[in-house]
């Protein structure tokens, strides 16, 4: 009976360290990078894109042999659009051994949660636009596409020259993202000689825009900024061609977005958007990227695939220049970095990181036409 | 005085979807003697039977009857059948357990287009599409009015066909006094499955015109439901006149005060309102009192 026992044990206790033994050789063949977005609520059709252009990424430089011999591991926590439970799951994906974390997309989760990563320090690449995000001094959040301080400004000139418009309104959701551009674009309009004639926030996830276009309608405005998430901006779109308003309708980023176009149909025909990112753009890299992501999920992406995308490439070629999985020198190896798309392709555009992680490249300005975002023009990197 | 008019209108348009809703409320409470806290989701649901039924590529006329037809056989018979039915056959019959059950529903249906269509919101196409009309210097939206003249018309239509036929009195007696309408040689169970049905039938309609401007989404009952349901209490709950008159207001309101007053405290009104019926005119503006032994 004792010798049973002890067979038994034994048996166990090989089983127990076999285990381990294949467990420890997973975990230092891996790099755990885990994609912490909006998966379900308001922000679900951003971070559903983010996520899967994070997921193309990753299974590419897998395929080519991962970064520095490890290959990725992406897991998905779905923060619902919710601040305090992306910050819950940023905790959760660092104590399960994040290298660096991709997400969140929405502006208001971002500065709840970066302050998580922030902590633990772990580089954390978002697809947030608020000005604010950066100008927290954290040295582990990094863009991945640029903030409203730096878009919202590439607009002013298309007002004054081309709209010369000399009474604007403004359609703004009152959360983080849309504080942060309201706040950047009171500021260039006033700068500019425009005057601002109808201020009108909403709420996020608001349904209702019929007295929204009312106000806009009647404050005589010769054009109007929408900047609301793609959700609402679709059913803006939509209220604006019920109540057949005339004046050009122009948005940062979001309005002339694919989700948006597919949402609001001909309603978003003619709109008009600066974008820091657009598979619509006539540049080869992005062109194959557009068609690699059809073809992997079929379906077209926004911009938010792309940032997804650029953001699983910035950390390889960081931590390949680096030499090592060191969080610290990578933190210090990136502020300053400019990666050139010809030596760095698949950050598919030449992108450059200043010390409190905003990013500049070269940016378009897109018009819907067609049913489709076409691009219009280019802005410079500013 | 043209926003005025404008705003006016389209508060109209959208509180007269809000009816459609609210009277929903107002037919199961007097067919089951309860409150299906599912209604809002009651609405968010045949939109997508409608998107189904396009993917499988009927055309939209044919989509939307297809949906229709789905939503008065779920929505009204099953719903009936292996909830309302149960419930009241039971042990805890009735009241407080099928309120439960209709809010268990609610969770399950709005989950279940999560699982199923994605979180994501999903294009919805317009029934009647773009136009304006000058009115009084006014710009209105042809969309506007055309929901607003259907949603009445299904208002005056099942009015009259409650009052003016056999079958609708038969159902107002059933609602009544189930027990005497039974000795009169009513049918009362169909009676009851009637209600039901039109429920069904209603919410899908309020559906159909809504959520091309809300988009389909999972969460869109949420909102709904509650709106419906203030409306309801607002107007009065055991009359249908009272439903609409509260969805219309509440519908008027709510552009309103978005409009004149504050755009950022808008969806308190709604709750603020029903504070203010429940505390002055409990039985709502048009409702009478019931008493009830216990």
């Amino acid at each position: 009976m004792k010798r049973r026992n002890f067979m038994a044990a034994a048996g166990l206790s090989v089983m127990s360290l076999t285990a381990f033994a294949v467990q420890s050789a997973r975990a230092e063949d891996t790099v755990a990078i885990p994609c912490v977005c909006e998966l379900s609520g308001a922000g679900a059709v951003s971070g559903t894109n983010l996520r899967d252009g994070a997921h193309l990424a990753a299974d590419e430089i897998n395929a080519a042999g991962g970064i520095l011999g490890k290959k990725i591991v992406m897991t998905d926590y779905d923060t619902q659009t919710d601040p305090q439970t992306s910050r819950a799951l940023v905790q959760k994906a660092i104590d399960a051994g994040a290298y660096a974390i991709v997400g969140t997309v929405y502006s208001g989760s971002t500065i709840v949660n970066m302050l998580v990563a922030k902590q633990a320090g772990v580089p954390q690449f978002t697809g947030a636009e608020a000005p604010n995000v950066t100008q927290q001094g954290n040295p582990y959040i990094f863009r991945t596409s640029s903030s409203a301080a730096k878009g919202v400004p590439a607009l002013t000139a298309y007002f004054r020259d081309t709209v010369k418009a000399k009474k604007i309104a403004v359609a703004w959701v009152n959360n983080e993202f849309g504080k942060g551009g309201h706040d950047v674009f009171i500021k260039e309009m006033k700068a500019a000689g425009i005057e601002v004639v109808a201020d009108v926030p909403s709420e996020q996830g608001q349904a209702d825009f019929a007295s929204d276009v009312s106000k806009i309608k009647e404050s005589g405005a010769e054009a109007v900024f929408v900047y609301l998430n793609e959700e609402e901006s679709a059913r803006f779109l939509k209220e604006a061609k019920k109540q057949d308003v005339k004046v050009p309708l122009v948005g940062e980023v979001t309005l002339t977005g694919q989700k948006v176009i597919d949402l609001a149909g001909d309603a978003a025909e003619g709109a008009y958007a600066h974008v820091g990112l657009t598979t619509g753009a006539d540049v080869a890299s992005i062109r194959d990227f557009a068609t690699k992501f059809k073809a992997k999920y079929n379906r077209d992406t926004d911009h938010n695939g792309i940032k997804g995308y650029i953001a699983v490439y910035a950390i390889k070629y960081v931590t390949e220049l680096v030499g090592s999985f060191d969080q610290e020198a990578f933190v210090k190896k990136i502020h300053g970095l400019t990666l050139d798309v010809a030596k760095y392709p698949g950050m598919l555009l030449t992108t450059s990181w200043d010390d409190t992680g905003e990013m500049s490249r070269e940016s378009f300005m897109t018009q819907v036409v067609a049913g489709k975002q076409k691009v219009v023009g280019t802005v410079p990197a500013n | 005085m043209e926003q005025f008019l404008q705003v006016f209108l389209s508060g109209l348009a959208t509180g007269s979807i809000y009816a459609l809703a609210a009277i929903g409320f107002t037919l199961v409470w007097q067919a089951a003697q309860t409150v299906n806290f599912a209604q809002g989701e009651f609405v968010m649901l045949p939109a997508f039977f409608v998107l189904i039924a396009s993917n499988f590529g009927l055309p939209l006329p044919l989509a939307i009857l297809a949906g229709l037809a789905a939503s008065v056989l779920v929505l009204g018979y099953l719903f009936k059948r292996l909830i309302v039915e149960p419930m009241i056959r039971g042990k805890n019959r009735g009241g407080l357990s099928l309120i439960i059950a209709t809010m268990a529903l609610a969770i399950f249906l709005k989950e279940s287009v999560k699982e199923f269509y994605g979180a994501e919101a999903q294009p919805y196409p317009e029934l009647v599409s773009g136009g304006t009309l000058s009115l009084g210097g006014a710009v209105i939206s042809v969309t506007d009015i055309f929901h607003l003249l259907l949603s009445l018309g299904v208002v005056v239509g099942l009015t009259l066909f409650l009052n003016r036929t056999r079958t609708g009195r038969a159902m107002q007696a059933t609602a009544q006094n189930p027990d005497v309408a039974e000795i009169l040689g009513v049918d009362t169970k169909r009676m009851i499955l009637y209600a039901f049905l039109i429920n069904a039938a209603l919410a899908a309609l309020a559906s159909f015109l809504i959520t091309p401007f809300y988009l389909a989404k999972f969460s869109n009952g949420e909102y709904l439901g509650m709106i419906a349901f203030i409306a309801a209490i607002v107007g009065g709950f055991n009359q249908i006149r009272g439903a609409l008159a509260g969805g219309l207001l509440i519908g008027v309101l709510d552009n309103m005060t978005a409009t004149y007053v504050t755009a950022e405290y808008r969806a308190a009104l709604p709750l603020v309102l029903l504070i203010v019926i429940i505390l002055f005119r409990p039985q709502g503006l048009l409702g009478t009192s019931e008493g009830r032994t216990v």
